[in-house]
């Protein structure tokens, strides 16, 4: 699938792995830690003019509202920057959502499109049977100026998905799994390729969590075969015509893993590395003092009603600190309307403007020296979200809301009982 | 091209985040982020790091986040390459933009310890261990990133391009 989508953009009838290749670029996303950075490059070469035929899209979302005045430059910097070439994809403050829930959300990426972005995270789009993948700042400088950039194209790795879920589990149930078998360099410079007829289990929500963590084995991009799922959230999002690409049924593949979704436990990342799984039902005798439910892994309306159907009526346990943090404006809309946003106050939680905030520790929930907290986001490094001494179990919604009643680490029949 | 210098070691899956903490991230001033460099997992770097350092790591190096500021930070600091057995793809390009060199070599980072003397030809790939007297030998760059790094970078290679 990749390299077929990567072939089409290089206008080539055909790629293989490790070749090097010119694509052209359908999206160039960054945001504003990275885009200033890449602004900063792109007035330097001197460039005037940006690249007719590429969505630039900068969002608003790290550090913002502005957590200090840094930031605030930062944001006025990329604003500037919007203005002088009248972008029509900037996305502050009011419009702006974490940039990964957001572009899908808003249509601004469709099957079979290329896309690079200044963030690690970029990986996400690839649910919805698109490349895309992570860059730094210069990368992105290019590619605006440019409308394309280079790839080496990578090998495959085959995920061939059966079974059904079981009750409680999640797409970050599913890709916490796969990251423990297979480590954090496990794909390292690899596309991650799902498909099998497992995926009709997986919800458009699951899939945009495991695409998502893809960058959390090494992978270049974790890629979804396009299915009626990907067609029904694709409507009314975009009047763009999109191609479905698919994997010829001969493909070549570096390493094909089966994953029956049946065996798959509600799991938890234990600190400082993703690859460090256990099953939920082995944190009892974890205490926790936090609990974060957002970002652009678990940021959607499908984690927001897991997380609610968990604290309904019930209360968070005194002396710890909960954060939901809806993952756009649309998201955190729909929270209010579906009754959500009631239930998480009225369990003791505070519902925040969206933001990456806390993930990366950059504000809205950071950390003191010893402080653990279960966390729906995508990294547990040293340091992460605050002290170096705090430490962060990543998990999904519905195991985080269920430790959050409990105050340590639960599997969410322990709160429900089913 | 060559380095000389003294091995700073590290182990597997160094994270830009240790690299180079997000509290400072709202900055891009390279002198401020090289103050920072590494604070998380070793507070002692800034304070013995000499121009030249060669910084010596285990697998998946720069795993993470893409912070561009991670490889700043790194060569702002002084260090005049990273070599480690493997790095994370988004760091390999983010380095290689801003023109700090890095090389994949297994037997180097197993052999080469804290505070060796190394030299390195970056012609030909091959890392001198003058404490040790042991030579190890890494894959050179390939000729498209040598033309690249030999315009001056990204920016420079497709400024040149556009004219």
């Amino acid at each position: 699938m990749t390299q077929k989508i990567l072939a089409a953009h290089a206008g080539l009838p055909s790629v293989t792995a490790g070749q090097l290749i010119k694509a052209k670029l359908d999206l160039v996303l960054g945001n504003d830690i990275t885009a200033p950075v890449a602004i900063n490059e792109f007035e330097n070469a001197g460039f005037d003019k940006v690249a007719k035929d590429t969505r630039i899209t900068l969002v608003m979302d790290h550090f913002a509202p502005n957590k200090d005045i840094k930031a605030a430059e930062s944001c006025k910097k990329c604003r500037g920057f919007a203005k002088r070439f009248d972008l029509p994809h900037f996305y502050d403050v009011g419009e702006m959502g974490v940039e990964h829930a957001l572009i899908p959300e808003k249509g601004l990426i469709a099957p079979g499109e290329a896309a690079i972005g200044a963030d690690s995270h970029t990986c996400t789009y690839g649910a919805l049977g698109a490349f895309s993948t992570g860059v730094g700042s210069t990368d992105m400088a290019a590619a605006m100026a440019t409308g394309e950039t280079w790839f080496k194209v990578p090998s495959a790795i085959k995920i061939n998905i059966t079974g059904k879920k079981g009750r409680w589990v999640s797409g970050k149930d599913v890709i916490l799994h796969l990251i423990g078998m297979i480590g954090v360099d496990g794909a390292l410079y690899q596309s991650l390729e799902f498909s099998g007829e497992g995926l009709k289990d997986l919800s458009m929500s699951d899939r945009l969590t495991i695409s998502n963590m893809a960058i959390e084995a090494g992978a270049k991009n974790g890629i979804f075969s396009v299915d009626d799922i990907t067609r029904k959230y694709m409507e009314g999002r975009c009047d763009r015509n999109w191609i479905a690409y698919e994997a010829d049924a001969d493909a070549e593949y570096a390493r094909v893993i089966d994953l029956d979704l049946s065996e798959i436990p509600c799991t938890v990342a234990w600190p400082h590395l993703p690859e460090k799984t256990h099953p939920a039902t082995e944190g009892s005798d974890i205490e926790i003092d936090q609990v974060v439910i957002g970002s652009c892994t678990n940021g959607n309306i499908e984690d927001m009603a897991a997380a609610a159907e968990i604290l309904k009526g019930r209360h968070i346990k005194k002396g710890l600190r909960g954060i939901v943090i809806p993952a756009t404006p649309k998201i955190y809309m729909e929270c209010i309307e579906k009754g959500y946003t009631k239930i998480f106050m009225e369990a003791g939680c505070i519902v925040s403007t969206p933001t990456c905030g806390p993930c990366l520790g950059g504000h809205m929930g950071i950390l003191a020296a010893g402080e653990r907290a279960v966390s729906t986001t995508n990294r547990n490094f040293v340091g992460r979200m605050g002290h170096i001494d705090s430490e962060i179990y990543l998990a999904s919604p519905a195991v985080a809301a269920a430790s959050a009643v409990t105050g340590h680490i639960s599997h969410p029949k322990e709160v429900m009982g089913e | 091209m060559n380095a000389h210098g003294k091995a700073i070691k590290y182990g597997d899956h160094i994270d830009t985040d240790v690299i180079i903490p997000a509290r400072y991230l709202a900055t891009q001033d390279h002198k401020e982020l090289a103050s920072h460099c590494m604070e998380d997992i070793d507070k002692s770097f800034v304070g013995r790091i000499k121009e030249g350092d060669i910084m010596v790591a285990g697998v998946n190096f720069g795993c993470g986040s893409s912070r561009e500021h991670a490889p700043i930070a790194i060569k702002a600091s002084g260090i005049s390459c990273v070599i480690a057995k493997s790095f994370a793809r988004i760091f390999y390009r983010n380095a290689i933009n801003i023109g700090l060199a890095i090389l994949e070599c297994e037997k180097a980072s197993e052999n080469i310890s804290e505070g060796d003397e190394v030299v390195i030809d970056f012609d030909t790939g091959l890392i001198k261990n003058l404490t040790k007297n042991e030579t190890y030998q890494a894959q050179p760059f390939p000729d498209f990133i040598k033309e690249m790094i030999a315009k001056g970078g990204l920016m420079s290679s497709i400024k040149g391009g556009a004219k």
